[in-house]
């Protein structure tokens, strides 16, 4: 933590103390600057005559009322610099690699917003070559989309898959509440890889305090916007997993007696979670952040306020199923929409993307009837039959997660399904396309 | 003397003040950050204190800073050249500012003060005017923008001078006007007006009676809106507001549309900076962005100025109102609105409605919507304000205070339905749940009966009747599965599947389809009743759905097509040869 100096003055009478934040009487305090107390970091949350609220990142464990409180004099701070290339560090930027502590300019987190005449209309495509992304919901630079997964689904795994294949300029890893096995996951992930000078990470593990949590997005973006401004860099961002960095926003606002709205968040969730996910943009010089996250649901249920704020806010979420039938988890195309991919199909990609993907979705549709129907004791037809075998080599050989392909591959393991299970007139895309790339009988 | 306070509270971007002097609720104050001003408004006075929410962040803000009090409320500056422009919340320029990233603390003015304009007087000396009356006009544009007496004069006053055909910049003299007590009042081209109080210069407000095509067929036909009519838009994330309030920014038939992006997606507003100067408006062949003003204040931009911008937009729209024009004034969401109210209110730590709201949300909504409508100036002309909302419901709940409090303030409710967006039915309008109230109106009975048709409304109804009984039957057929029921359950199911596929669901990315103009519609709703009305017989079930499927293709060729065009006409052959084939079987 930074070294307070000689004549900085030492508050030694606190207030008040709750769970995360305490008060002290003080003068001259600047809003949401940051202060020390008992070496633990704290940040400005309210002032009302001379009396300030502080939260205290890592919690007010054991902290008594004669601690030791310095003001800072300034808001939460990155040092920026090429040097952040390859680097771990925790929530506050300080290193956890051993490496040696960072050299650049310092840089407030949580900074201004682009003007929005500033921004360009995104418009590149990323590749992972996962083709429940790349075919049904192509990602851009600039979009800011999250996962919406069960706890107990992959999504550290496929979001590593991601970020490798990006081909971006930097890939910034913002962990909250990341168990140590996930951390470690992604570290040796990256190196193996090869791929670590590529990388900043700001990790925040369980084992940290959740209040902590609160800079981890800030930093990521903060570092982000260094590269993607001043370096005129592909940035992609991660962050996972952000229905922690929300829980954490509650514990705050409970403690800080705020009336909490919906499922106990606060009122504010909205634009807490607009602030961070709008830093995604595209420049007009080439330089672009992108923002992929996390958000663990419980049960299943979209509704709770914090997949519903987020669904809100992003441009579309990606989610992921378990299909039982060939055992593997998949990008699930019902309910997974990228709603930037209308920018880049058919314009970076070939001329019968847009029809591909819709007759391929519709008939997996029909396959989903089909099965119903046969649960329900109904008869099925010829056709039901081939639409349930489409499904499974649908599923298989583009939906699920452990295919790498490129987008060509994609298009072309389309057309051979449908002419292996249907008939053109059952697959009804366009007579010129079918003309031109229905694969011929021999 | 203006009043002086000094800091004595913060709480995020709530400020507490303490004053020495007089202040009015809603007063504009700017807090002295060294060099930087802040820019906040009063909410709430209590004794010697005041609350004011600052416009922007507030870190680094210390208790004792000065604040300065301005002695009005937050004011737009009405004048020519505000179309075409992009506007924050508070109505700065966002292309006057420099580098990538909004600075704190930074306004501009909202016009340009050198720029010519030919004016062209329409008074003259010796004319009594009061507020609104036009004095002359420029031409902005294209649009005939009036240059009126300012809103803010109180009673009648006579033209002294009036300044005569010539260029001129918006703050030189064009004329100075008598009032009753005899002092002279000097008129530039510019003015300025509170943005929380209505535009009252107008002799009465009417019950709308006309109709305002949009294009959107399922707007149009099922439920329309009218000219200074209001409607709000509910539905669950990803189920289409957007694109909805897109399509009607670009298609629907006002001389002028004001876009309020109020607490939404920046990349969404740059999609209207990057298409607009591209697209063609039909109706006067002129680029689209000349009749659109946008007023971004996007989600990441600060809470406070959320609020101001709605307001803002909506006084912009009564000014050109005041003018004689059609104004579509659009809000992308109004629940961010409702939401910064929210946060107001619980930092202020005010009693609490439902959902944490502030209790008088009811009213404040209400308020706003009725600003809108349909008025006849004191000079006889007729100007309009016709106002769409979106709203995002919770958890896509539609039992929740924004709603709950629009739906009594609106009188158009199209509910943007989670199922049908799921199965791709655009735009996902639930065409049993939503209504539009002027349908009641003798008013709208009688202009849709002379400008449309005498039987227009029974078709409606027929249609809508046909919705009803296709879901019913549907529903049967799901538990009885498909030979469980007559084959005429079928029928009835694939004709409502008829209405949906071909008038209900629209294109919005289609360049034909995606806009079909009233006549066109009405053509469309005769051939869809033809259809209707026809008794078709099967001998099984099995036939009804394949049937079906052919005419509704063909049906949808033809909304693909030009119409009238020749393959226009091929694809209604191939309807009406289906149609005659069948009847006779
Ligand atoms: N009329 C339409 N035609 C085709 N696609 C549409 C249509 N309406 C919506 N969509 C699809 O749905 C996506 C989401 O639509 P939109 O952005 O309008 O939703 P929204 O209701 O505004 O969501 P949010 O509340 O999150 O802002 C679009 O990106 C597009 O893919
Ligand atoms: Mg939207």
């Amino acid at each position: 933590m930074t070294q307070k100096t000689a004549f900085q003055k030492v508050y030694t009478k606190l207030t008040k103390i709750t769970k995360a934040t305490c008060s002290v009487k003080a003068a001259g305090v600047g809003y949401e600057e940051l202060a020390i107390v008992n070496g633990r970091l704290a940040q400005v949350v309210k002032i009302i005559d001379d009396e300030v609220t502080l939260q205290i990142f890592a919690g007010t464990e054991g902290i008594p009322t004669n601690a030791e409180l310095v003001f800072l004099g300034k808001p939460p701070v990155l040092r920026v610099d090429d040097d952040l290339a390859g680097r771990f560090l925790n929530a506050y930027g300080e290193p956890i690699d051993g490496g040696p502590a960072l050299t650049g300019a310092e840089r407030e987190i949580g900074g201004p917003s682009v003007n929005p005449v500033r921004r360009k209309q995104p418009s590149q495509l990323i590749a992972t070559g996962i083709a429940g992304i790349d075919l049904n919901n192509t990602l851009v630079t600039g979009q800011k989309i999250p996962f919406f997964a069960d706890p107990d689904q992959p999504f550290n795994q496929v979001m590593a898959i991601v970020a490798l294949r990006a081909k971006a300029d930097k890939i910034i890893l913002g962990g909250m509440g990341l168990s140590n096995d996930d951390y470690l996951y992604y570290r040796n992930t990256f190196e193996n890889a090869g791929a670590l000078e590529r990388i900043v990470a700001f990790i925040n593990t369980t084992e940290n305090p959740p209040v902590e949590r609160l800079l981890v997005p800030d930093m990521a973006l903060a570092a982000a916007e260094y590269f993607a401004v001043e370096k005129k860099e592909k940035v992609l961002v991660l962050l996972t997993d952000m229905t922690m960095y929300a829980d954490a926003l509650s514990i705050v606002s409970n403690r800080m007696d705020q009336i909490p709205s919906k499922d106990n968040m606060p009122g504010s969730l909205y634009s807490d979670l607009a602030k961070i996910y709008e830093k995604a943009v595209q420049f007009p010089d080439g330089g672009s952040i992108t923002i992929i996250a996390v958000t663990t649901l419980s049960g299943g249920d979209i509704t709770h306020a914090i997949p519903d704020n987020t669904g809100y806010i992003t441009e579309g979420q990606l989610f992921l199923r378990r299909d039982a039938e060939i055992g593997k988890v998949i990008v699930d195309p019902f309910r997974s929409l990228s709603r930037l991919k209308q920018l880049v199909i058919g314009k970076q990609t070939r001329e019968d993307h847009a029809q591909v993907m819709n007759a391929s979705i519709r008939l997996y549709a029909d396959a989903a009837n089909a099965r119903t129907k046969h649960e329900n004791g109904f008869e099925l037809s010829d056709y039901d039959e081939r639409t349930l075998k489409f499904a499974r080599d649908y599923s298989e050989k583009l939906l699920a997660i452990d295919v790498n392909i490129d987008i060509d591959q994609m298009l072309d393991t389309g057309w051979k399904l449908f002419a292996e299970y249907f008939s053109p007139e059952e697959v009804a895309i366009k007579a010129d396309l079918v003309k031109k790339y229905w694969p011929s009988r021999n | 003397m203006l009043t002086k306070g000094k800091v004595k509270g913060i709480i995020s971007n709530l400020v507490i003040v303490d004053v020495e002097g007089p202040v009015a609720q809603n007063e504009i104050c700017y807090i002295l950050m060294g060099n930087i001003r802040l820019m906040a408004e009063v909410i709430k006075v209590q004794r010697h204190q005041a609350f004011v929410q600052v416009f922007e962040s507030t870190r680094g803000l210390r208790l004792g800073t000065d604040v300065e009090f301005t002695g009005y409320m937050l004011e737009v500056t009405l004048g020519p050249g505000i179309l075409s422009r992009n506007y924050d919340g508070l109505q700065n320029d966002l292309d006057k500012f420099e580098g990538i990233f909004l600075k704190k603390g930074q306004y501009n003015y909202p016009l340009d003060e050198n720029e010519l304009w030919d004016f062209n007087p329409l008074a003259q000396t010796g004319d009594q005017v009061q507020a609104g009356s036009w004095l002359g006009e420029v031409i902005e544009n294209w649009v005939p923008h009036k240059i009126m007496v300012p809103f803010k004069f109180e009673g009648t006053y006579k033209v002294k001078w009036i300044t005569g055909k010539g260029s001129y910049r918006i703050k030189d003299k064009i004329a100075v006007l008598t009032d009753e007590a005899g002092r002279e009042h000097e008129v530039t081209m510019v003015q300025k007006w509170p943005v929380k109080l209505p535009i009252r210069a107008y002799k009465t407000k009417s019950r709308p009676f006309k109709i305002l095509e949009t294009g959107i067929r399922v707007i149009d036909t099922l439920n329309p809106i009218t000219e200074g009519g209001t409607g709000f838009i509910p539905g669950p994330f990803g189920c289409g507001k957007t694109v909805l309030q897109h399509a009607l920014s670009r298609q629907a038939d006002a001389d002028l549309v004001v876009i309020a992006a109020c607490g939404e997606r920046a990349n969404e507003v740059v999609e209207i900076f990057t298409e607009f100067p591209e697209l063609i408006d039909a109706r006067t062949g002129r680029k689209l962005i000349e009749r659109t003003t946008i007023i971004a204040n996007t989600s990441n931009m600060p809470v406070a100025a959320r609020e101001a911008s709605v307001y803002t937009a909506m006084t912009i729209a009564e000014y050109y109102r005041s003018m004689g024009l059609k104004i579509l004034l659009l809000a992308d969401s109004t629940s961010r609105w409702a939401q910064a109210l929210r946060e107001m209110s619980n930092r202020m730590e005010e009693l609490p409605g439902p959902d944490a709201f502030p209790m008088d949300l009811p009213a404040i909504i209400s308020n706003y919507y009725s600003r809108a409508g349909y008025v006849e100036l004191n000079n006889g002309k007729t100007g309009s304000i016709t106002f769409i909302g979106t709203v995002s419901p919770a958890g896509g709940n539609l039992k929740e205070p924004v709603t709950e409090s629009t739906k009594k303030a609106a009188r158009c409710f199209y509910a943007l339905s989670q199922q049908r967006s799921d199965s791709k039915r655009y735009p996902a309008i639930d065409p049993i749940d939503s209504y539009s109230k002027y349908l009641e109106y003798d008013e709208v009975k009688d202009f849709v009966s002379e400008y449309i048709s005498p039987d227009w409304i029974d078709k409606v109804t027929k249609v809508k009747d046909v919705l009803i009984r296709g879901r019913e039957a549907q529903e049967q057929i799901n538990i009885l599965g498909d030979d469980g029921v007559p084959v005429d359950y079928h029928v009835r199911f694939w004709k409502s599947e008829v209405v949906d596929f071909i008038i209900l669901q629209q294109d919005a990315f289609d360049k034909i389809d995606q806009t079909t103009p009233l006549k066109r519609q009405k053509y469309m709703l005769d051939k869809i009743t033809d259809i209707i009305n026809a008794q078709i017989q099967f001998d099984s079930f099995e036939e009804v759905a394949g049937w079906f499927k052919k005419l509704i293709n063909a049906l949808k060729q033809m909304n693909y097509s030009e119409f009238g065009s020749p393959e226009f006409v091929r694809y209604e052959k191939e309807v009406d040869e289906m149609l005659t084939e069948t009847v006779k079987l």
